[in-house]
């Protein structure tokens, strides 16, 4: 992985220096907390419902073990014992105290992490595929473009205070595993004529409060424009995109105003004065960066290791793991590997102290010493030898990372919600706990198949519910937190957000909603269907039919315990 | 008199912004050193030129710089409000003017013109600083100097990090 250098560790190390001075003039009251807010957001801290919560990049999920023990000194240090893994890859401590901040982020620096731009109106940490370098079906390993733009959008002068927040996610892949289409720029990448690198570019996707799939501006661009070109995309939306209303300041809502044909005019017309310039990337930077990402030392190995499908033969829990946490590999006799953080009774992406030091030991002793987090909030071991999994896992159970779900409906993605954030409508943990207790068994979950349960507790959509194929969304009705539940989202090249079902239910009442949206899956199932298929061939309505048996029309069936969609 | 940051020193600034009347063309015009709001200067450009020695210009985030390209020369200043420091816009507007127009004037940042804004603002172009009311410029000129070395090129250093990087 990317290694600082004497600049990237000057520059985190002016960071710390510069944010203790702010923090120290806000104590003395020289900078008011209207002041002091955007600048302590672009540092990734905000204040909570409880207390303060100090969010931590991790550059597109790439973690080394000595950065995970970093990160359980923290816990452990200055927090309760835990993190919370984010949907973009980020960890977020939630008991800090502010004026500690500085010292966490200077313990840090040591080890090549900081905040920056990890919240405000800015541009945010750059997400992938957590697979990238691995991936069988990968085009381009995508991390050296993603770290050159993690550099280049770092501090950038021009864009510290755009309308809104801005989400670059990029993959090199066939299938897309970095929910692209729902990103403020998605970028693909891919192999031109001659061979060379270039994106498709596309802009202004995004969940939140209005979904919306982004759309290409440009189908083939050579990669040493990334820059120049990204700087046009920028400069059009900080000089044009809405400054009056937060909710209709994503770039998603400046594409929709102008059409997405006059908004890739307008970049093009700004790009042609950058084109060339000395933004445009050159090709011993990108050879400087992607040694970074060498191959690791792998061994040559047979495809399939004998002693691991004997393992699989003889013990169906282990092979109830491998058929859930183990992914192909594009080098023989290895695979890639998910350490589940979605333990049943444990808040979705929550990870101790001694877990993250536990899988810093698994990464050095089975992974090259490094790990990934997903944006599915999990951890992932990208090269593990396929006759090491079994010691893997048993060592991994221990450790209570071995949950064999992902991909189950008990894989949820799941905000903190109103247990912690202060953005949120309703609690999301709770709701994600009384599923994983409804759906324990795990034969039952194994037949139902691949299954997206996503949880967000507000519109702001940090839980991904609109791309679940069971979303569910928090909603607040006189002060009372109610649950709408969405059908048929979906991440991939064919992301799509998912239908309102209908009325919104109280908390108690999600469990049985969900168990009844599972059952007409079950009723109506072809042989070898999954939901999103059987979805697709029924449509909403015997769902919808299904859930509201009860209530005339789909209706609310008394009108103080439910509100309409 | 107020203050100005000007190269890394804190002087009296002379310039006085004239808020923009309801109707420009009987518009009184003082006799000293002006910011002239766009809509003035352009209804009344010929009066301004012949009337006054030194001439200067205030731009809103809004401010549209191509109707005003042919004009700039005349500006010893460019002054670029910000309503809110929140509000980046100006940003933009500093580089279009110094890397687009080729803007050799004073360019100055004015309204909610804080300490840890200064850093990206000179980035970007601005050469001078009228802070916000209430702060201590003094205390503000370490700021210039936050970072040492950053990544990216703009205005005032146009090469990129990665450029210089690699020998």
């Amino acid at each position: 992985m990317y290694r600082y250098d004497n600049h990237d560790f000057a520059l985190v190390r002016e960071r710390v220096t510069q944010f203790r001075d702010q923090v120290a003039r806000w104590q003395s009251g020289e900078l008011s907390d209207d002041e002091f807010r955007p600048l302590r957001l672009q540092n990734g801290l905000y204040v909570q419902r409880h207390a303060p919560m100090l969010r931590i990049a991790v550059p597109y999920g790439m973690l080394s073990s000595t950065q995970l023990r970093a990160l359980a000194h923290v816990a452990r240090t200055w927090d309760k014992g835990y993190g919370h893994f984010t949907t973009r890859h980020n960890i977020q401590f939630n008991w800090p105290r502010i004026e500690d901040c500085p010292d966490i982020l200077e313990y840090l620096a040591n080890v090549e992490m900081h905040a920056i731009q990890t919240s405000g109106n800015c541009i945010r940490n750059i997400t992938t595929d957590h697979f990238a370098g691995v991936a069988p079906d990968e085009i381009i390993d995508p991390r050296p473009l993603a770290e050159i733009l993690r550099q280049w959008s770092t501090f950038h002068p021009e864009f510290a205070f755009l309308p809104r927040k801005f989400k670059i996610a990029i993959s090199g892949t066939r299938e897309d595993r970095a929910l692209t289409w729902f990103h403020d720029v998605g970028l693909h990448l891919n192999l031109d004529h001659q061979g060379e690198p270039s994106f498709r570019v596309i802009v202004g996707g995004g969940l939140g409060r209005t979904p919306i799939r982004g759309e290409v501006v440009r189908e083939s661009l050579p990669w040493q424009h990334i820059l120049t070109y990204l700087e046009a995309i920028l400069r059009v939306y900080n000089l044009h995109g809405r400054r009056d209303n937060a909710y209709k300041a994503r770039i998603k809502i400046l594409v929709q105003a102008l059409g997405v044909d006059e908004f890739a005019r307008q970049v093009e017309a700004e790009w042609a004065h950058l084109k060339d310039g000395p933004a445009t990337l050159t090709r011993e930077e990108y050879d400087r960066v992607k040694a970074h990402f060498g191959t690791p030392a792998y061994r040559s190995l047979p495809p399939e290791d004998a002693g691991f499908a004997a393992r699989k033969a003889e013990d169906p829990a282990f092979a109830r793991w491998v058929a859930r946490c183990v992914h192909g590999h594009k080098v023989a006799g290895y695979a890639a590997v998910t350490l589940s953080l979605k333990a049943p009774g444990q808040a979705p992406g929550d990870i101790t102290a001694i877990q993250m030091e536990a899988a810093a030991r698994l990464a050095d002793e089975f992974s090259f010493g490094e790990a990934r987090s997903s944006h599915e909030q999990n951890l992932i071991l990208a090269d593990v030898e396929q006759g090491r999994l079994h010691a893997l896992w048993l060592a991994a159970r221990e450790l209570g990372l071995a949950t064999p779900s992902v991909g189950l409906l008990t894989d949820m993605i799941c905000c903190p919600g109103g247990d912690f954030c202060d953005l949120a409508n309703a609690k999301s943990i709770p709701i994600a706990n009384a599923i994983q207790e409804r759906f324990q068994d795990l034969d039952y979950l194994f037949d139902l198949g691949d299954l997206d349960l996503n949880i967000s507790g507000c519109m702001n959509a940090c839980g991904h519910h609109h791309v679940g194929h069971i979303g569910i969304l928090g909603v607040d009705k006189n002060d009372a937190e109610f649950y709408q539940i969405t059908l048929g989202g979906r991440q991939g090249s064919q992301a799509r957000t998912g239908k309102v079902i209908g009325p919104s239910f109280a908390a108690a009442a999600v469990p049985d909603a969900v168990e009844k949206i599972i059952g007409v899956y079950l009723a109506h199932r072809h042989p070898d269907e999954t939901f999103l298929d059987t979805f697709d061939r029924i449509g909403i309505e015997p769902f919808k039919n299904k859930v509201y048996e009860d209530r005339a029309h789909g209706r609310a069936k008394t009108a103080t315990t439910e509100q309409p969609a | 008199m107020s203050t100005l940051i000007k190269n890394q020193a804190i002087i009296p600034d002379t310039w006085q912004h004239l808020e923009p009347g309801t109707d420009p063309a009987s518009q009184p015009l003082p006799e000293a050193d002006i910011l002239f709001p766009v809509a003035l200067w352009q209804a009344r450009k010929n009066e301004i030129i012949s009337r006054y020695k030194r001439i200067g210009l205030w731009l809103e985030p809004d401010a549209k710089l191509e109707p005003l390209a042919d004009d700039l020369h005349y500006f010893q200043v460019i002054a670029i409000h910000f309503p809110k420091f929140t509000d980046g816009r100006g940003y933009s507007l500093a580089r279009l003017l110094r890397e687009r127009h080729h803007f050799e004037g004073e360019l100055r940042a004015v309204g909610d013109v804080l300490q840890d804004q200064l850093f990206f603002m000179k980035r970007v172009g601005f050469d001078a600083w009228a802070l916000k009311e209430g702060k201590n410029p003094a205390k503000a000129l370490h700021a210039f100097t936050t970072f040492q070395n950053p990544y990216q090129g703009a205005t005032d250093e146009p090469t990129p990090l990665f450029r210089r990087r690699n020998p």
